[in-house]
Protein backbone atom coordinates (compact mmCIF):
# COMPACT_ATOMS: atom_id res chain seq x y z
CA UNK A 1 0.00 0.00 0.00
CA UNK A 2 2.91 2.76 0.82
CA UNK A 3 4.24 2.42 -3.05
CA UNK A 4 1.02 2.89 -4.77
CA UNK A 5 -0.51 3.68 -8.37
CA UNK A 6 -1.53 7.12 -6.51
CA UNK A 7 2.36 8.08 -5.89
CA UNK A 8 3.77 6.49 -8.62
CA UNK A 9 4.94 3.46 -7.13
CA UNK A 10 7.06 5.48 -5.29
CA UNK A 11 8.37 4.82 -1.69
CA UNK A 12 9.54 7.98 -0.46
CA UNK A 13 9.89 8.73 3.64
CA UNK A 14 9.49 11.64 5.68
CA UNK A 15 9.83 14.80 3.96
CA UNK A 16 9.15 18.59 4.79
CA UNK A 17 8.10 21.71 3.31
CA UNK A 18 10.93 23.54 1.39
CA UNK A 19 10.35 27.37 2.75
CA UNK A 20 12.18 30.58 1.92
CA UNK A 21 13.66 30.76 5.61
CA UNK A 22 15.71 27.86 4.73
CA UNK A 23 16.76 28.11 1.42
CA UNK A 24 20.44 29.39 2.28
CA UNK A 25 20.51 26.16 5.51
CA UNK A 26 19.77 23.89 2.36
CA UNK A 27 21.91 24.81 -0.17
CA UNK A 28 24.71 25.10 1.71
CA UNK A 29 24.41 22.64 4.65
CA UNK A 30 23.09 20.30 1.91
CA UNK A 31 21.25 18.35 4.79
CA UNK A 32 20.43 14.95 4.18
CA UNK A 33 16.16 15.00 3.68
CA UNK A 34 14.13 11.82 1.79
CA UNK A 35 12.22 14.58 0.14
CA UNK A 36 10.57 18.00 -0.21
CA UNK A 37 7.16 19.06 -1.19
CA UNK A 38 6.78 22.65 -2.70
CA UNK A 39 3.82 24.33 -3.03
CA UNK A 40 3.22 24.75 -6.53
CA UNK A 41 2.23 28.22 -6.66
CA UNK A 42 5.50 29.89 -5.27
CA UNK A 43 7.76 28.51 -8.34
CA UNK A 44 4.72 29.30 -11.18
CA UNK A 45 6.31 32.37 -12.35
CA UNK A 46 8.67 32.82 -15.33
CA UNK A 47 11.88 33.74 -14.03
CA UNK A 48 13.58 35.03 -11.67
CA UNK A 49 14.96 33.31 -7.78
CA UNK A 50 12.12 31.29 -7.24
CA UNK A 51 13.33 28.65 -10.32
CA UNK A 52 17.17 29.62 -9.47
CA UNK A 53 16.77 28.13 -6.00
CA UNK A 54 14.03 25.53 -7.55
CA UNK A 55 16.71 23.72 -9.88
CA UNK A 56 19.48 23.32 -7.60
CA UNK A 57 16.99 21.91 -5.03
CA UNK A 58 15.77 19.81 -7.84
CA UNK A 59 19.77 18.66 -8.38
CA UNK A 60 20.28 17.33 -5.24
CA UNK A 61 16.64 16.36 -3.59
CA UNK A 62 12.97 14.60 -4.82
CA UNK A 63 10.77 17.08 -4.90
CA UNK A 64 6.79 16.36 -4.91
CA UNK A 65 4.56 19.31 -6.27
CA UNK A 66 1.73 20.25 -3.67
CA UNK A 67 -1.12 23.08 -4.89
CA UNK A 68 -3.15 25.40 -3.54
CA UNK A 69 -5.04 27.24 -6.29
CA UNK A 70 -6.94 23.98 -8.24
CA UNK A 71 -10.13 24.65 -6.37
CA UNK A 72 -10.97 20.94 -7.95
CA UNK A 73 -14.19 21.95 -5.62
CA UNK A 74 -15.12 25.33 -7.95
CA UNK A 75 -18.20 24.83 -9.63
CA UNK A 76 -16.05 27.06 -12.51
CA UNK A 77 -13.84 25.10 -15.41
CA UNK A 78 -9.70 25.53 -14.71
CA UNK A 79 -8.22 28.20 -16.35
CA UNK A 80 -6.28 27.14 -19.23
CA UNK A 81 -3.41 29.05 -18.75
CA UNK A 82 -3.43 27.74 -14.61
CA UNK A 83 -3.21 24.22 -16.18
CA UNK A 84 -0.13 24.80 -19.06
CA UNK A 85 1.92 27.02 -16.12
CA UNK A 86 0.99 23.89 -13.66
CA UNK A 87 2.10 21.46 -16.53
CA UNK A 88 5.32 23.32 -17.53
CA UNK A 89 6.22 22.70 -13.60
CA UNK A 90 5.14 19.04 -13.26
CA UNK A 91 7.79 18.95 -16.44
CA UNK A 92 10.37 20.58 -14.51
CA UNK A 93 9.93 18.87 -11.41
CA UNK A 94 9.27 15.45 -12.57
CA UNK A 95 7.07 15.24 -9.43
CA UNK A 96 5.28 11.89 -9.06
CA UNK A 97 2.73 12.63 -8.01
CA UNK A 98 0.01 16.20 -7.54
CA UNK A 99 -1.64 17.08 -4.71
CA UNK A 100 -4.19 19.89 -4.25
CA UNK A 101 -7.30 20.10 -2.21
CA UNK A 102 -10.42 18.78 -2.27
CA UNK A 103 -11.85 22.18 -1.82
CA UNK A 104 -12.89 25.62 -4.21
CA UNK A 105 -11.85 29.21 -3.58
CA UNK A 106 -12.97 31.15 -6.46
CA UNK A 107 -15.95 31.90 -8.31
CA UNK A 108 -16.74 33.66 -11.63
CA UNK A 109 -12.84 34.77 -12.21
CA UNK A 110 -12.22 36.16 -8.49
CA UNK A 111 -10.06 34.21 -5.96
CA UNK A 112 -10.18 34.31 -2.34
CA UNK A 113 -6.85 32.57 -1.46
CA UNK A 114 -8.65 30.00 1.15
CA UNK A 115 -9.68 26.90 1.20
CA UNK A 116 -13.09 27.01 1.30
CA UNK A 117 -15.25 24.07 2.79
CA UNK A 118 -17.46 21.81 0.37
CA UNK A 119 -21.36 20.94 0.17
CA UNK A 120 -20.96 17.07 0.37
CA UNK A 121 -23.78 16.92 -2.28
CA UNK A 122 -24.10 13.83 -4.60
CA UNK A 123 -23.95 17.45 -7.57
CA UNK A 124 -20.92 18.64 -5.90
CA UNK A 125 -18.83 15.05 -5.65
CA UNK A 126 -19.70 14.14 -9.36
CA UNK A 127 -18.58 17.89 -10.33
CA UNK A 128 -15.31 17.74 -8.40
CA UNK A 129 -14.29 14.27 -9.65
CA UNK A 130 -14.95 15.48 -13.54
CA UNK A 131 -12.38 18.57 -12.50
CA UNK A 132 -9.84 15.96 -11.15
CA UNK A 133 -9.95 13.11 -14.00
CA UNK A 134 -9.66 16.44 -16.41
CA UNK A 135 -6.60 17.44 -14.48
CA UNK A 136 -5.16 14.09 -14.45
CA UNK A 137 -5.91 13.42 -18.18
CA UNK A 138 -4.48 16.94 -18.95
CA UNK A 139 -0.87 16.59 -16.41
CA UNK A 140 -0.73 13.38 -16.81
CA UNK A 141 0.83 12.50 -13.70
CA UNK A 142 -1.48 10.69 -10.84
CA UNK A 143 -2.83 13.41 -8.72
CA UNK A 144 -4.06 13.34 -4.70
CA UNK A 145 -7.20 14.90 -3.27
CA UNK A 146 -6.29 16.79 0.67
CA UNK A 147 -9.24 16.67 3.07
CA UNK A 148 -9.32 20.62 4.73
CA UNK A 149 -9.63 21.52 7.69
CA UNK A 150 -13.18 23.50 7.99
CA UNK A 151 -15.08 25.95 10.28
CA UNK A 152 -18.43 26.07 8.54
CA UNK A 153 -20.94 23.01 7.46
CA UNK A 154 -23.68 23.55 4.97
CA UNK A 155 -27.57 22.61 5.23
CA UNK A 156 -27.53 21.15 1.76
CA UNK A 157 -25.02 18.58 2.55
CA UNK A 158 -26.47 14.73 2.10
CA UNK A 159 -23.53 12.73 3.39
CA UNK A 160 -20.69 13.22 6.00
CA UNK A 161 -17.04 14.75 4.82
CA UNK A 162 -15.54 10.90 4.73
CA UNK A 163 -18.65 9.94 2.33
CA UNK A 164 -18.01 12.92 0.54
CA UNK A 165 -14.19 12.07 -0.05
CA UNK A 166 -14.68 8.58 -0.81
CA UNK A 167 -17.63 9.90 -3.39
CA UNK A 168 -15.49 12.03 -5.00
CA UNK A 169 -11.90 10.26 -5.48
CA UNK A 170 -14.34 6.87 -6.27
CA UNK A 171 -15.70 8.99 -9.54
CA UNK A 172 -12.38 10.70 -10.06
CA UNK A 173 -10.23 7.29 -9.76
CA UNK A 174 -7.35 9.40 -7.98
CA UNK A 175 -5.58 8.82 -4.71
CA UNK A 176 -6.05 10.80 -1.06
CA UNK A 177 -3.81 13.31 0.43
CA UNK A 178 -4.16 12.50 4.06
CA UNK A 179 -4.33 15.18 6.27
CA UNK A 180 -4.43 14.03 9.69
CA UNK A 181 -4.23 17.15 11.53
CA UNK A 182 -7.41 18.15 8.83
CA UNK A 183 -8.90 15.42 10.15
CA UNK A 184 -8.78 16.55 13.97
CA UNK A 185 -9.22 20.02 13.32
CA UNK A 186 -12.68 19.50 11.45
CA UNK A 187 -13.44 16.79 14.09
CA UNK A 188 -13.42 19.45 16.68
CA UNK A 189 -14.74 21.91 15.01
CA UNK A 190 -18.25 19.72 14.05
CA UNK A 191 -18.13 17.47 16.85
CA UNK A 192 -17.50 13.66 15.17
CA UNK A 193 -14.59 11.59 16.23
CA UNK A 194 -11.52 11.33 14.16
CA UNK A 195 -11.23 7.93 14.38
CA UNK A 196 -14.31 6.92 12.12
CA UNK A 197 -13.04 9.54 9.47
CA UNK A 198 -9.78 7.51 9.70
CA UNK A 199 -11.34 4.04 9.33
CA UNK A 200 -13.47 4.65 7.04
CA UNK A 201 -10.82 6.19 3.92
CA UNK A 202 -9.96 2.92 1.36
CA UNK A 203 -6.25 2.87 2.37
CA UNK A 204 -4.94 1.23 -0.79
CA UNK A 205 -5.66 5.26 -2.28
CA UNK A 206 -3.85 7.45 0.38
CA UNK A 207 -0.66 8.28 -1.45
CA UNK A 208 0.34 10.49 0.98
CA UNK A 209 -0.25 11.87 4.79
CA UNK A 210 0.22 15.07 6.22
CA UNK A 211 1.13 16.10 9.66
CA UNK A 212 0.79 19.37 11.40
CA UNK A 213 0.36 21.81 14.32
CA UNK A 214 -2.69 23.76 14.95
CA UNK A 215 -4.21 26.64 17.32
CA UNK A 216 -6.99 25.84 19.95
CA UNK A 217 -9.44 28.73 20.60
CA UNK A 218 -12.15 28.96 23.24
CA UNK A 219 -14.95 28.35 20.84
CA UNK A 220 -13.49 26.70 17.63
CA UNK A 221 -9.73 25.11 16.57
CA UNK A 222 -7.54 26.48 13.54
CA UNK A 223 -5.44 24.49 11.13
CA UNK A 224 -2.38 27.65 12.18
CA UNK A 225 1.11 25.01 10.54
CA UNK A 226 2.76 27.03 13.41
CA UNK A 227 3.25 24.42 16.03
CA UNK A 228 4.73 21.06 16.38
CA UNK A 229 2.82 18.47 16.12
CA UNK A 230 0.32 17.66 18.93
CA UNK A 231 -0.54 14.27 20.76
CA UNK A 232 -4.13 13.24 19.61
CA UNK A 233 -2.88 14.04 16.10
CA UNK A 234 -0.09 11.58 16.40
CA UNK A 235 -2.77 9.00 17.37
CA UNK A 236 -4.37 9.65 14.32
CA UNK A 237 -1.35 9.16 12.29
CA UNK A 238 -0.40 6.25 14.22
CA UNK A 239 -3.91 4.93 13.34
CA UNK A 240 -3.44 6.15 9.55
CA UNK A 241 -0.48 4.11 9.60
CA UNK A 242 -1.72 0.94 11.01
CA UNK A 243 -4.42 0.79 7.77
CA UNK A 244 -1.95 2.66 5.34
CA UNK A 245 1.47 0.72 5.74
CA UNK A 246 4.28 3.03 6.20
CA UNK A 247 3.18 5.90 3.53
CA UNK A 248 5.14 8.93 2.68
CA UNK A 249 4.80 11.56 5.11
CA UNK A 250 4.90 15.22 5.29
CA UNK A 251 5.48 18.18 7.78
CA UNK A 252 3.60 20.87 7.32
CA UNK A 253 5.17 24.16 9.13
CA UNK A 254 4.11 27.32 7.17
CA UNK A 255 4.23 29.91 9.99
CA UNK A 256 6.34 31.26 13.21
CA UNK A 257 8.82 28.83 11.03
CA UNK A 258 11.71 27.65 13.25
CA UNK A 259 14.89 26.73 11.90
CA UNK A 260 15.37 24.07 9.83
CA UNK A 261 17.11 21.77 12.04
CA UNK A 262 13.37 22.07 14.51
CA UNK A 263 11.39 21.46 11.65
CA UNK A 264 13.00 18.54 10.48
CA UNK A 265 13.75 17.28 13.68
CA UNK A 266 9.89 17.34 14.40
CA UNK A 267 8.84 15.60 11.09
CA UNK A 268 11.47 12.84 11.63
CA UNK A 269 9.18 11.93 14.94
CA UNK A 270 7.31 10.45 12.17
CA UNK A 271 9.56 7.46 11.82
CA UNK A 272 8.55 5.94 15.63
CA UNK A 273 5.25 4.82 13.59
CA UNK A 274 6.71 4.19 10.03
CA UNK A 275 9.77 1.86 11.22
CA UNK A 276 7.52 -0.15 14.17
CA UNK A 277 5.17 -0.48 10.68
CA UNK A 278 8.00 -1.66 8.83
CA UNK A 279 8.86 -4.12 11.00
CA UNK A 280 5.67 -4.83 11.73
CA UNK A 281 5.04 -5.79 7.81
CA UNK A 282 7.95 -7.88 7.51
CA UNK A 283 7.82 -10.11 10.60
CA UNK A 284 4.01 -10.98 8.74
CA UNK B 1 -20.88 31.33 -16.52
CA UNK B 2 -22.36 27.73 -17.59
CA UNK B 3 -21.92 24.59 -15.47
CA UNK B 4 -23.50 21.60 -14.76
CA UNK B 5 -23.87 22.34 -11.45
CA UNK B 6 -26.12 25.11 -10.48
CA UNK B 7 -26.73 24.48 -6.91
CA UNK B 8 -22.60 23.93 -6.12
CA UNK B 9 -22.22 27.08 -8.23
CA UNK B 10 -25.26 29.30 -6.83
CA UNK B 11 -23.83 28.49 -3.04
CA UNK B 12 -20.41 29.46 -4.21
CA UNK B 13 -21.48 32.49 -5.30
CA UNK B 14 -23.13 33.20 -2.10
CA UNK B 15 -20.40 32.33 0.23
CA UNK B 16 -18.27 34.20 -1.62
CA UNK B 17 -20.14 37.32 -1.40
CA UNK B 18 -20.07 37.37 2.20
CA UNK B 19 -16.53 35.92 2.33
CA UNK B 20 -15.12 38.68 0.58
CA UNK B 21 -17.42 41.62 2.24
CA UNK B 22 -15.78 44.43 3.58
CA UNK B 23 -15.30 43.97 7.53
CA UNK B 24 -16.26 46.49 10.01
CA UNK B 25 -13.56 49.06 11.18
CA UNK B 26 -12.89 46.84 14.60
CA UNK B 27 -12.18 43.51 12.13
CA UNK B 28 -15.47 41.98 12.82
CA UNK B 29 -18.11 40.49 10.22
CA UNK B 30 -20.69 43.40 9.50
CA UNK B 31 -24.24 43.10 10.60
CA UNK B 32 -26.13 44.17 7.73
CA UNK B 33 -25.09 43.92 4.31
CA UNK B 34 -25.23 46.76 0.91
CA UNK B 35 -29.01 46.41 1.27
CA UNK B 36 -29.37 46.56 5.11
CA UNK B 37 -30.11 43.24 5.45
CA UNK B 38 -29.43 40.94 8.14
CA UNK B 39 -26.29 38.93 7.06
CA UNK B 40 -27.18 37.02 10.51
CA UNK B 41 -30.13 35.93 8.78
CA UNK B 42 -28.14 35.15 5.30
CA UNK B 43 -25.93 33.07 7.35
CA UNK B 44 -28.60 30.98 9.10
CA UNK B 45 -29.95 30.14 5.76
CA UNK B 46 -26.70 28.12 4.45
CA UNK B 47 -24.17 27.66 7.28
CA UNK B 48 -25.17 25.10 9.87
CA UNK B 49 -24.37 26.41 13.29
CA UNK B 50 -22.81 24.42 15.92
CA UNK B 51 -22.97 24.08 19.91
CA UNK B 52 -20.40 26.59 20.44
CA UNK B 53 -20.79 29.08 17.42
CA UNK B 54 -23.36 30.36 15.46
CA UNK B 55 -23.87 30.04 11.57
CA UNK B 56 -22.95 33.76 11.63
CA UNK B 57 -20.02 33.91 13.69
CA UNK B 58 -18.87 30.06 11.22
CA UNK B 59 -19.00 32.48 8.62
CA UNK B 60 -17.49 35.25 10.45
CA UNK B 61 -13.98 32.95 10.55
CA UNK B 62 -14.08 32.97 6.50
CA UNK B 63 -14.31 36.63 6.51
CA UNK B 64 -11.78 37.75 8.57
CA UNK B 65 -9.38 35.26 7.27
CA UNK B 66 -9.90 35.96 3.52
CA UNK B 67 -9.08 40.02 4.78
CA UNK B 68 -6.32 39.16 7.09
CA UNK B 69 -4.70 37.19 3.90
CA UNK B 70 -4.73 40.27 1.84
CA UNK B 71 -4.18 42.54 3.99
CA UNK B 72 -0.44 40.90 4.79
CA UNK B 73 -0.14 40.45 1.71
CA UNK B 74 -0.52 43.77 0.24
CA UNK B 75 1.76 45.41 2.94
CA UNK B 76 4.16 43.35 2.58
CA UNK B 77 4.48 44.28 -1.33
CA UNK B 78 3.67 48.19 -0.47
CA UNK B 79 6.36 49.07 2.36
CA UNK B 80 7.26 52.17 0.72
CA UNK B 81 3.63 53.16 -0.18
CA UNK B 82 3.20 52.98 3.54
CA UNK B 83 5.69 55.27 4.61
CA UNK B 84 4.38 58.09 1.89
CA UNK B 85 0.69 58.15 2.92
CA UNK B 86 1.27 57.02 6.93
CA UNK B 87 -0.48 53.92 8.44
CA UNK B 88 -3.86 54.96 9.36
CA UNK B 89 -4.08 56.47 5.24
CA UNK B 90 -2.50 53.46 4.26
CA UNK B 91 -5.26 51.87 5.91
CA UNK B 92 -8.32 53.77 4.23
CA UNK B 93 -6.48 53.03 0.93
CA UNK B 94 -5.49 49.17 0.97
CA UNK B 95 -9.37 48.60 2.05
CA UNK B 96 -10.91 50.89 -0.55
CA UNK B 97 -8.74 49.19 -3.14
CA UNK B 98 -8.89 45.30 -2.17
CA UNK B 99 -12.01 46.32 -2.19
CA UNK B 100 -12.41 47.79 -5.84
CA UNK B 101 -9.66 45.03 -7.12
CA UNK B 102 -10.14 41.92 -5.48
CA UNK B 103 -7.93 38.94 -6.36
CA UNK B 104 -8.44 37.95 -9.74
CA UNK B 105 -5.28 35.88 -10.80
CA UNK B 106 -4.51 32.34 -8.83
CA UNK B 107 -1.46 34.31 -7.13
CA UNK B 108 -1.49 36.78 -4.13
CA UNK B 109 1.66 38.36 -6.14
CA UNK B 110 -1.04 39.89 -8.38
CA UNK B 111 -2.74 41.39 -5.77
CA UNK B 112 -1.21 45.25 -6.58
CA UNK B 113 -1.51 44.94 -11.01
CA UNK B 114 -4.19 47.50 -10.56
CA UNK B 115 -3.02 49.53 -7.51
CA UNK B 116 -1.26 52.86 -9.80
CA UNK B 117 -4.16 53.34 -12.27
CA UNK B 118 -7.01 53.13 -9.46
CA UNK B 119 -4.63 55.43 -7.17
CA UNK B 120 -4.55 57.79 -10.52
CA UNK B 121 -8.13 57.53 -10.73
CA UNK B 122 -8.72 57.69 -6.36
CA UNK B 123 -6.06 60.31 -5.55
CA UNK B 124 -7.55 61.49 -2.57
CA UNK B 125 -6.70 58.05 -0.92
CA UNK B 126 -2.83 59.24 -1.72
CA UNK B 127 -3.04 62.52 -0.37
CA UNK B 128 -1.44 64.82 0.84
CA UNK B 129 1.63 64.18 -1.36
CA UNK B 130 -0.49 61.89 -4.12
CA UNK B 131 1.65 62.08 -6.87
CA UNK B 132 4.52 60.99 -4.47
CA UNK B 133 2.19 58.08 -3.24
CA UNK B 134 1.31 57.33 -6.77
CA UNK B 135 5.30 57.53 -8.07
CA UNK B 136 5.93 54.78 -4.84
CA UNK B 137 3.24 52.27 -5.28
CA UNK B 138 4.22 51.90 -9.13
CA UNK B 139 7.98 51.76 -8.18
CA UNK B 140 7.19 48.72 -5.96
CA UNK B 141 5.21 47.03 -8.63
CA UNK B 142 8.11 47.50 -10.95
CA UNK B 143 10.43 45.46 -8.36
CA UNK B 144 7.85 42.48 -8.29
CA UNK B 145 7.62 42.08 -11.92
CA UNK B 146 10.98 43.38 -11.82
CA UNK B 147 11.79 39.93 -9.03
CA UNK B 148 9.99 37.23 -11.38
CA UNK B 149 9.32 38.51 -15.43
CA UNK B 150 10.55 36.50 -17.93
CA UNK B 151 14.23 36.77 -18.61
CA UNK B 152 14.88 36.16 -22.55
CA UNK B 153 17.91 35.43 -24.58
CA UNK B 154 20.34 38.37 -24.78
CA UNK B 155 21.21 40.47 -28.47
CA UNK B 156 24.44 38.96 -28.74
CA UNK B 157 27.27 40.68 -30.27
CA UNK B 158 26.61 39.27 -33.61
CA UNK B 159 23.22 40.16 -33.88
CA UNK B 160 23.88 43.83 -32.57
CA UNK B 161 26.73 43.64 -35.61
CA UNK B 162 23.58 43.52 -38.25
CA UNK B 163 21.45 46.15 -36.80
CA UNK B 164 20.77 48.92 -38.85
CA UNK B 165 18.47 52.11 -38.78
CA UNK B 166 14.77 49.93 -39.22
CA UNK B 167 16.20 47.22 -36.92
CA UNK B 168 13.43 46.68 -33.95
CA UNK B 169 14.16 46.01 -30.35
CA UNK B 170 12.27 44.65 -27.60
CA UNK B 171 13.58 44.83 -23.85
CA UNK B 172 13.71 42.39 -21.06
CA UNK B 173 10.53 41.68 -19.85
CA UNK B 174 12.10 42.13 -16.72
CA UNK B 175 13.21 45.61 -17.00
CA UNK B 176 10.88 48.19 -15.92
CA UNK B 177 11.57 51.76 -16.83
CA UNK B 178 10.03 54.30 -14.41
CA UNK B 179 10.01 57.87 -13.63
CA UNK B 180 9.45 60.38 -11.21
CA UNK B 181 9.19 63.65 -9.80
CA UNK B 182 10.73 62.92 -6.54
CA UNK B 183 13.88 60.69 -5.49
CA UNK B 184 11.24 57.59 -4.44
CA UNK B 185 14.17 54.82 -4.97
CA UNK B 186 16.17 56.38 -2.17
CA UNK B 187 13.16 56.01 -0.22
CA UNK B 188 12.15 52.99 -0.76
CA UNK B 189 15.28 51.34 -0.18
CA UNK B 190 15.37 53.53 3.41
CA UNK B 191 11.94 51.75 3.90
CA UNK B 192 13.68 48.74 3.57
CA UNK B 193 16.48 49.26 5.18
CA UNK B 194 15.23 50.17 8.46
CA UNK B 195 12.70 47.30 8.17
CA UNK B 196 15.53 44.91 7.39
CA UNK B 197 16.99 46.03 10.61
CA UNK B 198 14.06 45.93 13.09
CA UNK B 199 13.56 42.01 11.96
CA UNK B 200 16.82 41.24 12.48
CA UNK B 201 17.37 43.37 16.03
CA UNK B 202 13.86 41.64 16.81
CA UNK B 203 13.35 44.26 19.59
CA UNK B 204 9.57 45.62 20.23
CA UNK B 205 11.34 49.05 21.50
CA UNK B 206 13.44 49.58 17.91
CA UNK B 207 10.52 48.08 15.92
CA UNK B 208 8.14 50.90 17.61
CA UNK B 209 11.08 53.62 16.98
CA UNK B 210 11.50 53.03 13.27
CA UNK B 211 7.94 52.46 12.45
CA UNK B 212 7.72 56.16 13.91
CA UNK B 213 11.08 56.53 11.30
CA UNK B 214 9.48 55.54 8.36
CA UNK B 215 6.42 57.65 8.73
CA UNK B 216 8.22 60.57 8.57
CA UNK B 217 10.36 59.40 5.62
CA UNK B 218 9.77 61.41 2.22
CA UNK B 219 11.28 61.58 -0.87
CA UNK B 220 13.54 64.50 -1.80
CA UNK B 221 12.02 66.15 -4.83
CA UNK B 222 14.03 65.90 -8.00
CA UNK B 223 12.88 64.49 -11.43
CA UNK B 224 14.60 60.75 -11.69
CA UNK B 225 14.68 58.17 -14.72
CA UNK B 226 15.27 54.66 -13.48
CA UNK B 227 15.58 51.36 -14.77
CA UNK B 228 14.27 48.38 -12.51
CA UNK B 229 15.73 45.51 -13.27
CA UNK B 230 17.43 41.95 -12.16
CA UNK B 231 20.93 40.72 -11.94
CA UNK B 232 21.45 37.57 -10.69
CA UNK B 233 18.43 36.86 -9.09
CA UNK B 234 18.38 40.52 -7.26
CA UNK B 235 16.20 43.13 -8.15
CA UNK B 236 17.86 46.57 -8.67
CA UNK B 237 17.25 50.12 -8.90
CA UNK B 238 19.91 51.72 -11.68
CA UNK B 239 19.64 55.84 -12.07
CA UNK B 240 19.15 56.88 -16.04
CA UNK B 241 20.64 59.60 -17.68
CA UNK B 242 17.10 61.32 -19.58
CA UNK B 243 18.59 60.30 -23.03
CA UNK B 244 19.38 56.86 -22.10
CA UNK B 245 15.59 56.95 -20.50
CA UNK B 246 14.19 58.27 -23.57
CA UNK B 247 16.00 55.48 -26.03
CA UNK B 248 14.87 52.46 -24.18
CA UNK B 249 11.27 54.08 -23.68
CA UNK B 250 11.45 54.20 -27.61
CA UNK B 251 12.45 50.69 -28.10
CA UNK B 252 9.85 49.73 -25.69
CA UNK B 253 7.63 51.59 -27.88
CA UNK B 254 8.52 49.36 -31.12
CA UNK B 255 9.79 52.00 -33.07
CA UNK B 256 12.81 51.23 -35.60
CA UNK B 257 16.34 52.04 -33.79
CA UNK B 258 16.90 54.99 -36.20
CA UNK B 259 13.72 56.21 -34.66
CA UNK B 260 14.13 55.76 -31.36
CA UNK B 261 17.82 57.33 -31.30
CA UNK B 262 15.86 60.40 -32.44
CA UNK B 263 13.92 60.48 -29.75
CA UNK B 264 16.77 59.62 -27.70
CA UNK B 265 17.78 63.41 -27.93
CA UNK B 266 14.71 65.39 -28.73
CA UNK B 267 14.76 67.05 -24.93
CA UNK B 268 18.69 66.55 -24.61
CA UNK B 269 21.23 69.39 -23.40
CA UNK B 270 24.28 67.12 -24.66
CA UNK B 271 25.75 69.03 -28.23
CA UNK B 272 24.85 67.41 -31.48
CA UNK B 273 28.94 66.22 -32.35
CA UNK B 274 28.91 64.26 -28.57
CA UNK B 275 25.50 62.35 -29.29
CA UNK B 276 27.16 59.38 -31.38
CA UNK B 277 29.48 58.67 -28.55
CA UNK B 278 26.65 59.03 -26.02
CA UNK B 279 24.97 56.62 -28.23
CA UNK B 280 27.51 54.10 -28.77
CA UNK B 281 28.55 54.48 -25.16
CA UNK B 282 24.77 53.54 -23.76
CA UNK B 283 24.98 51.08 -26.12
CA UNK B 284 27.80 49.10 -24.99
CA UNK B 285 26.71 49.47 -21.31
CA UNK B 286 22.66 48.21 -22.68
CA UNK B 287 24.88 45.23 -24.01
CA UNK B 288 26.74 44.71 -21.35
CA UNK B 289 23.17 44.41 -18.95
CA UNK B 290 21.65 41.88 -21.66
CA UNK B 291 18.77 43.94 -21.32
CA UNK B 292 18.01 43.89 -25.04
CA UNK B 293 16.74 41.35 -27.13
CA UNK B 294 15.35 40.42 -30.19
CA UNK B 295 11.22 41.10 -30.25
CA UNK B 296 9.33 38.12 -30.99
CA UNK B 297 6.10 38.31 -32.98
CA UNK B 298 3.96 39.11 -31.12
CA UNK B 299 5.88 42.28 -29.79
CA UNK B 300 5.70 43.65 -33.21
Amino acid sequence: MPANRFNAFTEYGVGIGLRVPHYRHILEKKPVVDWFEIISENYMVDSGRPLTVLDQILDQYRVVQHGVSMYFGSAEPFSREHMRRIKDLVRRTRTPWLSDHLCWGSVDGTYTHDLLPMPYTFEAARRTAEKIREAQDFLEIPIAVENVSSYAEFHISQMTEWEFLNEVVEQADCGILLDVNNIYVSSQNHNFDPKDYIEAVPADRVAQIHIAGHSKFEKYILDTHDHPVLDPVWALYARAIERCGPTATLLEWDDSIPTFDEVHAEALKANRYLNSQAALAESA
Amino acid sequence: MTTDAPELLALQRRMAAAVMRPLTRDEQMRRRDENNRSIADEADDFIKPNDRLSSFERLEIYNRQYWFRLFSSFEEDFPGLRSIVGTKRFERLMRAYLHAHPSSSFTLRNLGSSLVSWLTENREYGAPDTDAAIAMAALEWAHIEAFDNEQRPALTAEEAAALDDNSRLALQPYLRLFEASCAVDDALIAVREASAGASAQASNAVAIHLVRRTRSLKPAPGQIYLAVHRHEDSVYYKRLALEDYSLLRALESGVSLGDAIEAAFQQSAIAEEDRPAHIQSAFHYLMQMGWLCTPKENDL
